[in-house]
């Protein structure tokens, strides 16, 4: 049967299918994705550049949080331990970072150290050698880098020795031990040690007893308990020498243990909390320089692009000049013009600002002369749209992924500058109490041989930094780029 | 193509008066130029001073600066840092050749390493040489170049004692000694070379490697070997090549930072003393070099594109014509 033969189709079977409604177009099941949200998009496929971003989040509340919750603050500073070196109480369990290094020393130096409780931790082997007739011995022992302070002299009032002693009492610690009767010390410039409390040959070497023990030295006196005078009283009693047990004597004054994560440097102050506040500072710099310098670039940019002819002519010949002097220089003389009036991480921050912004303003102008033509821009102006929405409504938003991405790895390559710039000593943060990665990686550099724990943290610091901004950046850079999309598997 | 090199050349002239401009009256109004001279020198200083218009208005010390440059190539003298009142021309002079040096060094170095490993990373793309070579690269281009002076100076030099820890005394450059221990600085001075280099071989390569003409090369009997050697590798070369000559430039100024660490008497080094010496002559003198280093290098390096690369037509128009 045909469809034409069927004639006889009752007129009230058919209905209108819209008979009193206006029709629309189906709305769209799915979510619009905009040019942000497809960036976004595809920078968390890069698996690379996501973990480079929670590293550098990471680095970052590393440099917040840390002078909050440090046990020391940035302006400590205790000389006796120059050069401790990393200790961490959970992990020197497990043999990592126990404050513990080897050495080896000879008869004089080990029995120096041997004389303190706690110095010497192992002694791993000892042995003689023979050098131009006389027989030497050596050992090799692990010291303990916090211990090995020993014993100090220091001046307290009578109350404090009294609370000294009461400390004592409570704890049942000892921290004062008996004077030494500087009579009976052999060599003149050991007088001032507190350490050498045995009996000892010219050399220093200990002279033991029959029993292989120390034999002391104390300085007698007849009023105490054991007989042993506990203090030397100083300007007519006002003040009392007392030789301590700087360990215990430490914990006394500031209420726990000397433990530095990150070991201390030739001051003495903690590396962990310097090198924070040293990267909290270089951020902030980083950061402040990569702001401005982007609303600087982009402006200058988006002038000199839209416009064109003279105005950018003139304006690129500014840029020229501005870029051909060297940078150092430009550091150089803010810091000789600016640095006693505002100080030197300002002057930095100016010296930074009045060329960064250069290559902003070069990508932004590229990209104004790419699309100015381009017959939305005409459509946009023949509606009436103002040079000003022009620039920022239409022109702009096409040129912002590349100004995001130069923006981003701005702040790794000012930090870098930076750091430079203090190593080299042109920029000094030392004289006005800051601290930066560059200062203490100068710091550590005289060390490098001895001590290198000093420079390895911040020199780790500043790599990782510099890898995940690395990372971090090519994956900005493809997610920006739209003309990538679909390319990756 | 000579109208556009001569109309570069003009602009860079016009450039480096003013950024000279620039610098000489910033550096020339700071307080304390020249320090009263000791003893015997206190005459001569005061000599010095009047030849070079110290008292005068800042325009004239210009002038006079202009006209000793010009006539007598005659830069002024040193006061804080190196020998004193001597011409600071002779100075940097005496300077310049260690820095020269260690840098071509580097550069024979770094250059064939870097293009060897990159043509390797390509020929291998996506297998696991690839692979470890990219994350190297990484590496090495993001970690500064002082970090790795003290990983080598700390295991090769101080852990290991293969080669001294600094450079050695005195001007005997090309003995063995010397040489030893200059091999530190080259090394760290090449890696970031190195990474950048292979970086850029490898993908310029990897793209070459895929066009058609390498099909058609293939297709007409050569083997793998030729055609990546006579036809992808050459047109590679095409942006590798002005980054080899810009290194060669940077060759001149030296390294600050390497310099500083391996205690290298170069440019570099005199350059940061003058600064904290405050010997303004000398810094205006190296700043004046490194500035007209900077902006020739600029211009040879866009010229050299056009020279590599044919299809590349130096200042030509909108139709891309020569003229």
């Amino acid at each position: 049967m045909k469809a034409t033969d069927i004639t006889d189709i009752p007129k009230e079977k058919f209905v209108l299918v819209q008979h009193d409604q206006v029709m629309h177009d189906e709305k769209l099941k799915t979510k619009p994705i905009g040019y942000l949200k497809d960036a976004i998009m595809r920078f968390s496929r890069n698996k690379g550049s996501v973990v480079a971003a929670y590293i550098i989040a990471a680095l970052m509340l590393f440099a917040i949080l840390v002078p909050f919750f440090s046990t020391y603050s940035t302006t400590f500073k205790d000389g006796y331990y120059s050069y401790a070196l990393p200790k961490s109480k959970i992990l020197s369990k497990y043999g990592i970072m126990t404050g513990i290094s080897e050495y080896t020393y000879n008869q004089q130096s080990f029995d120096y150290y041997n004389s303190m409780p706690g110095a010497i931790v192992e002694v791993l082997d000892s042995y003689e050698v023979e050098d131009s007739g006389r027989t030497n011995t050596y050992y090799d022992v692990r010291v303990d880098s916090y211990k090995k302070v020993g014993y100090v002299y220091k001046n307290v009032t009578p109350e404090e020795y009294d609370a000294i002693l009461q400390y004592q009492e409570e704890t049942g610690i000892q921290i004062l031990y008996p004077m030494i009767d500087t009579k009976k010390i052999k060599v003149e410039s050991y007088k001032t040690d507190a350490n050498y409390w045995y009996e000892h040959n010219m050399k220093g070497a200990a002279e033991y007893d029959k029993n292989g023990e120390y034999q002391d030295i104390f300085l007698k006196d007849d009023t105490t308990e054991d007989g042993y005078a506990y203090y030397t009283a100083k300007m007519g009693g006002a003040q009392y020498q007392v030789r301590v047990l700087y360990y215990e004597y430490f914990r006394y004054v500031n209420g726990k243990e000397p433990c530095f994560l990150f070991g201390a440097d030739g001051y003495g102050q903690d590396i962990l909390v310097r090198l924070a506040s040293g990267a909290r500072l270089s951020f902030l710099l980083g950061i402040s320089v990569a702001t401005i310098n982007f609303i600087l670039g982009t402006i200058y940019g988006a002038i000199e692009g839209y416009y064109g002819g003279t105005l950018d002519l003139t304006m690129e010949r500014i840029i020229d000049i501005l870029a051909g002097i060297p940078f150092l220089i430009v550091v150089t003389l803010f810091q000789m013009y600016l640095v006693r009036k505002v100080g030197p991480v300002v002057s930095l921050l100016f010296a930074f600002i009045s060329t960064g912004w250069i290559g902003t303003a070069g990508r932004v102008r590229a990209q104004f002369y790419r699309y100015k033509g381009q017959e939305y821009v005409l459509a946009a102006r023949t509606l009436g749209a103002k040079d000003r929405r022009l620039i920022f409504r239409h022109i702009l938003p096409n040129a912002l992924g590349t100004i995001i991405t130069g923006s981003v790895l701005m702040i790794p390559g000012v930090i870098f500058s930076e750091s430079t710039l203090a190593y080299l000593g042109i920029v000094d943060l030392q004289t006005s109490k800051l601290t930066s990665i560059g200062t203490l990686l100068s710091n550590g550099r005289s060390s490098l041989s001895t001590f290198p724990h000093v420079i390895f943290f911040p020199a780790l610091f500043i790599s990782l930094l510099m890898i995940s901004f690395n990372l971090f950046g090519n994956g900005l850079r493809d997610a920006f780029n739209p003309s990538l999309r679909g390319a990756e598997e | 193509m000579a109208k556009y090199i001569a109309k570069r050349i003009s602009l860079m002239v016009v450039t480096f008066f003013v950024i000279m401009t620039i610098c000489f009256v910033l550096v020339r109004l700071l307080p304390n130029q020249v320090p009263e001279g000791q003893g015997d020198y206190a005459t001569a200083v005061k000599e010095m001073r009047a030849a070079w218009g110290y008292d005068k208005p800042i325009m004239v010390q210009y002038g006079i600066f202009l006209k000793n440059v010009f006539t007598k190539w005659d830069w002024g003298f040193c006061t804080t840092v190196g020998p004193y009142l001597q011409p600071v021309t002779d100075y940097i002079g005496s300077k310049l050749p260690v820095s020269m040096i260690l840098n071509v060094y580097s550069i024979l170095f770094s250059v064939p390493v870097g293009i060897a490993f990159g043509i390797f990373a390509a020929l291998k793309k996506n297998k696991w040489q690839d692979h470890v070579i990219s994350v190297l690269v990484m590496l090495f281009i993001s970690v500064p170049s002082y970090v790795y002076a003290f990983i080598v100076q700390y295991y090769l030099g101080f852990k290991l004692g293969w080669f001294p820890i600094v450079l050695n005394s005195g001007t005997n450059w090309f003995t063995t000694s010397m040489f030893k221990s200059m091999v530190l600085p080259i090394l760290a001075l090449s890696f970031g070379v190195i990474a950048s280099l292979m970086r850029m071989t490898r993908a310029e390569l990897t793209e070459t490697l895929t066009s058609e003409y390498m099909l058609l090369a293939r297709t007409k009997g050569l083997t793998r070997a030729q055609a990546t050697m006579r036809h992808a590798l050459r047109n590679s070369m095409v942006p590798v090549f002005p980054m080899i000559i810009s290194e060669f430039i940077g060759i001149i100024s030296g390294s600050l930072i390497i310099e500083a660490i391996f205690a290298i008497p170069g440019i570099g080094s005199v350059f940061v003393n003058s600064i904290y010496a405050r010997d303004y002559s000398l810094f205006m003198a190296i700043g004046m070099f490194y500035t007209i280093v900077g902006l020739a290098g600029g211009i040879i390096i866009d010229l050299s594109y056009g020279f590599i690369d044919p299809r590349i037509r130096m200042g030509g128009g909108k139709n891309n014509e020569s003229n």
